[in-house]
C-alpha cells in the first residue's frame, strides 16, 4: 500500500517535471529559450558588477567581489523556484484554467507541484554554470575549482534546494488565496530571503533584530556553507565562530522545520481555497 | 466626432476601473506591491554599505528601486498584457468594440500607473526614511517634468511593446523576462548610468527611464551632477523627442500590426 503510494508520487513528480521541461523550454523558440538562459543571469550579476566597480574604480581583487557574486549567483535558484512553483497555481488555474482537472486527478497535489519545480531547478542550473564561468572567465573570480570542497558543495545544495521547493510550495498554497498579481508576491518574499540571509553581503551590516530573523533562516546557513565550499574562508565574522560541521547541522534542523512547516501550512491553505472556490478562480484584471 | 471621444473617453475609464478598483479588493496586493518590493532595494543599499560607498548611492538606489515599479508595469501590465488578454478572450472583444486601441492602452496605462506609483511612492518614502537619504534638490519643477515626461515616455514605448505582445505565442513569457534584469542593468537602476561608459549609455538612453533616472539623480543629490551622463536640459529635450516618437510609432505599430494579425489569423489564436 505504502509502496503504491510512493510509486504513485514519483510517477506524479516525473510527470509534472516533463510537462514543466515542455512548458519551460520546448514550448519557446529555441534561440529565444538560450538567449534567455544566458543574458538574463549575466546581466543581473552585471549589475552587482557594475555597483562594485563604480566604488571600488575598477578593482575587482577584493574577497568581498567574490562574495557578493557567489551568493547573487546562487541565489538564483531561490527565486526562479519560488517564482516557478507558485506560478503554476496562476498559469494552470487562471491561464490555462487546468487546476480544476488535476484536482479531480488521482494524484497528490504536493508533488505535482515538487515535480513542475524541477524544470524551473533544471533551466536555473544551466543558467548558474554560465554565470559562474562568465565570472571565473571574464571577471576573473577566484575560484580554483581542484580546491572546491566537493562534499560539502554538493550536500549543501540538496539541503538547499529541498528547502527552496519547500518554500515554493508554501507560496503556492498562499498563491490559490490571492489574485493573478502574485507574481508581485514571489518576488517580494524573494525579496525577503535575498535581504535577510545576506545573499548579497555580509549578515554583519543587519540590524540587530534582522540577524535574528537571519539566523533562524536555513538559507542563511546555505549560502555560507555554498560559498566556503567554493572559496574556503567566510567573510561574515558573526558566521565565522561556526565550523563547517556546526553550520551544516544548523541548516539540517532549520529545513527540517521549515518543510513541516510548509506542508502544514499548504494543506490548511488548501483547504480553505476549497472552501472559498478559489481552485477555478479568474481575474481578468 | 464628439460622440467617439466621449466613447473613447469611456473606454479608457473603463480600462482603468477594472485596475483600480482590483487593487482595492485584494488586501494582499498592499504586502506584495507595496512592502515587499522595498526589502529587495534594501539588499542593494546594503551592498553599498558594505563597500563604503559614498552616501549619494543609498539616494540613488532608493530612486532606482521606486523606478523599478513602473518599468514592471509597462512590461507586465502593458506590454504583455495584449498577449494576457488574447490567451483570455478579451482581445477580441476590444477589436470588435468601436474604441480606438490607444484608448485601451490608455486606460491599461492609467489604473498601472496608480498601482505603480503605490509601489514606488512607498519604496521611495519609506526606503528614504529608513536609510535617512540626504536630498539635495537643485530644481523641483525641473524634476517634476523629467518624471513627468520619463512616464509619457515610457508608458508609449509600452503601447509599442503591446503591439508586438499582440501577436506573441507562448514565448511571451520569456521576451518579457528578458526584458527585466537587461533593462536595470542598462539602465542604470541602481548605479549611475555613466559608468558603463558614454557610448553604452547613450545607446540605452532610447529607454525613456535612463535619461530619467540620470537626471532626476542629477537634480535631486549631491553628487548627483559628477555622475551624470548628459546635462539636466538635453535630457529633458530628448525625453519630449522620445514621448512624441514612442506615441505615434505606438499608433502605427498598433495598426500594422493588428491587420498583419488579422491576416495570419493570430489575433485569437490561444494557448500556442
Amino acid at each position: 500500500m505504502a509502496f503504491d503510494r510512493l510509486k504513485e508520487n514519483l510517477r506524479t513528480t516525473r510527470l509534472a517535471g516533463k510537462l514543466g521541461w515542455a512548458m519551460e523550454a520546448n514550448w519557446a523558440d529555441p534561440f529565444l529559450f538560450a538567449i534567455y538562459s544566458i543574458i538574463r543571469p549575466i546581466a543581473s550579476s552585471l549589475i552587482l558588477v557594475f555597483m562594485y566597480l563604480v566604488v571600488t574604480r575598477g578593482k575587482t581583487s577584493f574577497d568581498l567581489f567574490a562574495y557578493i557574486f557567489l551568493g547573487n549567483t546562487f541565489f538564483m535558484y531561490v527565486y526562479n523556484v519560488l517564482f516557478g512553483i507558485s506560478w503554476v497555481i496562476h498559469e494552470d488555474r487562471e491561464h490555462y484554467e487546468m487546476l480544476r482537472y488535476i484536482y479531480i486527478a488521482p494524484i497528490r497535489m504536493y508533488y505535482y507541484l515538487f515535480g513542475r519545480g524541477i524544470a524551473k531547478l533544471i533551466t536555473t542550473t544551466i543558467a548558474i554554470i554560465i554565470t559562474l564561468a562568465f565570472g571565473m572567465i571574464v571577471l576573473k573570480i577566484p575560484i580554483d575549482l581542484l580546491k572546491v570542497n566537493y562534499p560539502l558543495f554538493f550536500i549543501t545544495l540538496i539541503v538547499g534546494l529541498f528547502v527552496i521547493t519547500c518554500l515554493g510550495i508554501l507560496l503556492a498554497g498562499i498563491t490559490m488565496l490571492t489574485a493573478h498579481h502574485s507574481f508581485a508576491l514571489t518576488e517580494g518574499l524573494g525579496g525577503i530571503f535575498y535581504l535577510a540571509c545576506g545573499a548579497i553581503f555580509q549578515i554583519d551590516l543587519l540590524p540587530n533584530w534582522l540577524q535574528y530573523i537571519s539566523k533562524a533562516l536555513p538559507l542563511t546557513y546555505w549560502l555560507e556553507l555554498l560559498r566556503r565550499s567554493i572559496l574556503g574562508k567566510s567573510l561574515s565574522l558573526t558566521l565565522a565562530k561556526y565550523s563547517n560541521f556546526q553550520l551544516l547541522l544548523i541548516m539540517l534542523l532549520t529545513t527540517a522545520l521549515l518543510a513541516l512547516f510548509s506542508d502544514y501550512i499548504y494543506k490548511l491553505i488548501e483547504h480553505v481555497a476549497r472552501k472559498k472556490g478559489k481552485i477555478d478562480q479568474v481575474i481578468n484584471y | 466626432m464628439k460622440t467617439e471621444l466621449r466613447t473613447n473617453l469611456k473606454a479608457i475609464f473603463g480600462r482603468a476601473y477594472v485596475r483600480l478598483v482590483g487593487a482595492h479588493r485584494e488586501p494582499s496586493w498592499l504586502a506584495s506591491e507595496a512592502l515587499l518590493p522595498l526589502l529587495s532595494t534594501a539588499s542593494f543599499v546594503y551592498v553599498y554599505k558594505a563597500l563604503k560607498a559614498p552616501e549619494e548611492y543609498t539616494g540613488f538606489v532608493i530612486l532606482g528601486g521606486a523606478m523599478t515599479a513602473y518599468w514592471i508595469n509597462v512590461l507586465w501590465s502593458m506590454a504583455a498584457q495584449f498577449y494576457w488578454e488574447k490567451e483570455m478572450g478579451n482581445l477580441e472583444l476590444y477589436l470588435v468594440a468601436p474604441i480606438s486601441r490607444m484608448a485601451i492602452l490608455l486606460g491599461m496605462a492609467t489604473g498601472g500607473f496608480y498601482l505603480a506609483s503605490t509601489r514606488a511612492v512607498f519604496v521611495f518614502v519609506v526606503g528614504s526614511l529608513i536609510f535617512k537619504v540626504n536630498f539635495v534638490v537643485i530644481s523641483l519643477g525641473k524634476l517634476a517634468l523629467i518624471f513627468f515626461l520619463t512616464q509619457v515616455a515610457l508608458y508609449g514605448l509600452g503601447m509599442i511593446f503591446s503591439s508586438l505582445f499582440m501577436l506573441f505565442g507562448r514565448e511571451a513569457w520569456h521576451t518579457t523576462n528578458l526584458f527585466q534584469e537587461p533593462i536595470y542593468l542598462l539602465s542604470g537602476f541602481f548605479f549611475p548610468v555613466k559608468s558603463l561608459g558614454f557610448t553604452i549609455g547613450l545607446l540605452a538612453s532610447f529607454i525613456p527611464l535612463t535619461l530619467g533616472l540620470d537626471g532626476m539623480r542629477q537634480l535631486a543629490f549631491k553628487g548627483g551632477k559628477e555622475s551624470g551622463l548628459l546635462n539636466v536640459n538635453l535630457e529633458i529635450i530628448a525625453l519630449v523627442i522620445l514621448s512624441i516618437f514612442f506615441l505615434i510609432a505606438a499608433h502605427y505599430a498598433l495598426k500594422y500590426m493588428e491587420n498583419m494579425g488579422k491576416k495570419e489569423g493570430r489575433l485569437t489564436l490561444r494557448w500556442q
